[in-house]
């Protein structure tokens, strides 16, 4: 648990790698695997999480003293919903292709651990500033390694890197890895490369 | 008949698990050992099953008559979080065995994916009633069907030699990817 002497800085920081919530603590894997199918799709399901993560974040550390603690789980679940819903419709108004290709992943980013799991550790016992930092840094950390698997699986899938072709003619795209099994592959092997470099740093 | 079809698609050509990629934390985090993995799996068919019910009644007795669609998902979760203290209650109460059986397993559905997922799909495909239900009976078999045979696997993968990075979860999804190939041979089996 982060006490009060970390410097602002690192409550960001450790979003990125160190406890990147994908990586390092396995969760939010449902859109992680379901919508990188392409890179554009990982960066549009990355910002969306992000945006609910943050506002409900900065919600919930204002109103933290004033919920009963009995009732906080019940009350963060409705607070991340109303973002949830703000966060869909806006998807469906102004980019209505991205919202039809991400469909029901939007609003299952309710369900989504890494936001629940955030409030509870961290944004209903710390104030606001804090509480920003740390969001947005596991937001940007959850949007990179969106962008990560779903750039890989865009290019060796349909060889193309946000829609432009990256590899010629020569190359046959493996259909597998945008389809169901590729997502699998894909972390799995996003999963062991981060615990091999990690793994390097320890024994330097 | 269509109700049949329904049921093998939500269960084994669109299974949630490997094609639709909802309840994947359960998933990896409870496919350690087989017998939780069948309590998991009763556990999740249980509550799907109760919940397609109710979150339809909500849907198109309160929600669509009062026009207030846009709080579908608040509400959804909602009922699904206060349904699952519900069961756990009455299952508590109705029976003892069936209750340790599931153990701490009950609580840790609310925040299921699979079971909100459930729900919206049945919204957007414009379930009726009794479809609904055998929608969510068929996903629950499913996810049931996944995670055991996950479990299976596990247990045998403790004897094998994993290269060190792909320990844990690095090799649970490598397995997890030759599972859902094996799921796509179910493809174009039936088309609903």
């Amino acid at each position: 648990m982060a006490s009060k002497k970390t410097a602002p800085l690192q409550e960001f920081i450790k979003g990125l790698w160190r406890e990147n919530p994908v990586l390092a603590s396995l969760l939010g894997l449902c859109p992680v695997l379901a919508v990188t199918n392409s890179a554009i799709n990982g960066l549009a399901m990355g910002l969306a999480t992000t945006f609910v993560l943050l506002s409900s974040s900065i919600i919930i550390s204002l109103v933290r003293k004033v919920i009963p603690h009995q009732v906080r789980i019940a009350s963060f679940i409705v607070i991340i919903a109303t973002f949830v819903t703000v966060a869909d419709r806006f998807l469906a108004a102004y980019f209505p292709l991205i919202s039809k290709d991400l469909g029901p992943y939007v609003p299952l980013i309710v369900v989504n651990c890494i936001i629940l799991g955030r409030q509870e550790a961290f944004s209903s016992k710390n104030n606001v500033f804090r509480s920003i930092l740390d969001s947005s840094g596991m937001g940007i950390g959850f949007i990179v390694v969106l962008i990560i698997l779903g750039g890989f699986r865009e290019i060796l899938g349909s060889s193309t890197f946000f829609g432009m072709t990256v590899l010629g003619e020569w190359f046959d795209p493996w259909m597998v890895m945008i389809l169901p099994p590729g997502a699998f592959l894909g972390l799995g092997f996003f999963i062991a490369i981060a615990n091999w470099i990690n793994a390097r740093g320890a024994k330097a | 008949m269509r109700l049949f079809l329904l049921f093998v698609s939500a269960a084994v050509v669109n299974n949630f698990v490997l094609s639709y990629f909802l309840g994947i934390c359960p998933f990896v985090g409870v496919s350690k050992k087989l017998s939780s993995a069948t309590s998991m799996g009763m556990a999740v068919t249980f509550v799907m099953t109760i919940a397609a019910a109710v979150t339809w009644l909500i849907y198109h007795l309160i929600l669509v008559p009062f026009g207030l669609e846009i709080l579908e998902y608040v509400s959804f979760i909602l009922v699904i979080a206060s349904l699952v203290q519900l069961v756990e209650m009455f299952v508590r109460k109705i029976s003892k065995p069936l209750y340790e059986a599931l153990g701490i397993y009950l609580p840790l559905i609310t925040t299921n994916c699979a079971i909100l997922g459930l729900a919206l799909f049945s919204v957007l495909r414009e379930y009726d009633f009794i479809e609904s239900l055998v929608f969510g009976i068929g996903a629950g078999a499913g996810f049931t069907l996944a995670i055991v045979i996950m479990a299976g696997i596990r247990e045998e993968l403790d004897l094998a030699d994993v290269p060190k990075p792909f320990r844990g979860a690095g090799i649970t999804m490598i397995v997890a990817a030759a599972l859902a190939l094996t799921f796509m041979g179910f493809a174009g089996l039936i088309s609903i």
